[in-house]
């Protein structure tokens, strides 16, 4: 029986020198998770924050297709990600590359899968990058989240 | 990609993973160039370049113990640099989270009838 309390929060680990590896579980069928994934209307609703919403939302979904997300941030600053389609077996599967804006050598695959249950569907997303260190940066980056206070506190010491 | 000019520099030089792995050792306390070195698997030189280019931002200071030169992480630094840390994790969760309640907006919470 479905209830509204959540299954508990993603799970992040390494399972090797090079990957990211992203799990949670969802009372959903995974046809809807897929979709809320590749459509721009449902992603502009869950991949930014109310801080730093996202102003560019594209997505061509189609083998050879590209994708674009941009965040603002209230001063003006923007942050993009971009990547191009791969694999797409809806509801189950999906594989992209992605490449963050500010570093664009790092390009990543990432994989994810869909895979349901009884009404209930675990995601797995897989990145994967082409060095320990491009992973490690992305791991450690932590430039999606708060990156507005993150670069205040900067501009506070370089001046101070 | 609009960028304030005076926080580039400081974000250039944490955008660089090894300076960030360097950041995230000393948060836990200071160590010598020589255990860094170490612990990072990087050769003298190629530490040295980065704790330069930390030091030029201010994000770490140093002093000399004996014969030692000893890295510390500037005070103020190293709330948001642990952030970082922590940062993809919780950003993760958060999201996931955020699509969690679209997912059950858009799919309420009837239960489904079981399946024969």
């Amino acid at each position: 029986m479905n209830t509204t309390t959540r299954h508990g929060s993603a799970i992040v680990t390494t399972p090797s020198d090079t990957e990211i590896l992203i799990r949670r579980t969802f009372d959903c069928p995974a046809a809807a998770i897929f979709d809320a994934w590749t459509t721009p209307e449902h992603v502009r609703q869950w991949w930014g924050t109310e801080d730093a919403p996202l102003v560019v939302c594209e997505i061509d979904l189609r083998v050879g297709g590209t994708w674009r997300y941009v965040v603002a941030f209230p001063d003006g600053n923007e942050l993009g990600w971009h990547g191009t389609y791969r694999d797409i077996q809806r509801p189950n599967g999906l594989v992209s590359t992605e490449v963050w804006e500010p570093f664009p050598e790092g390009e990543a695959v990432n994989t994810m899968t869909l895979s349901e249950e009884d009404g209930t569907t675990t995601m797995t997303v897989r990145v994967q990058h082409s060095s320990k260190e491009n992973r490690d940066g992305h791991l450690n980056s932590g430039m999606e989240s708060g990156m507005q206070d993150v670069l205040d506190r900067l501009e506070d010491l370089v001046r101070s | 990609m609009p960028r304030a000019a005076t926080t580039s520099d400081a974000f250039n030089a944490v955008a660089e993973p090894r300076r960030r792995e360097i950041l995230d050792l000393l948060a836990s306390g200071e160590l010598s160039v020589g255990d860094l070195v170490a612990q990072l698997g990087l050769t003298q030189p190629q530490v040295s370049k980065h704790l330069q280019v930390l030091r030029q931002v201010d994000l770490v200071r140093s002093r000399t113990v004996g014969r030692q030169r000893m890295y510390r992480v500037n005070g103020p630094a190293l709330k948001p640099v642990h952030d970082w840390v922590t940062g993809f994790e919780r950003t993760w969760n958060e999201r996931l989270d955020r699509l969690d309640d679209l997912l059950t907006t858009l799919h309420n919470t009837d239960p489904q009838p079981e399946q024969e």
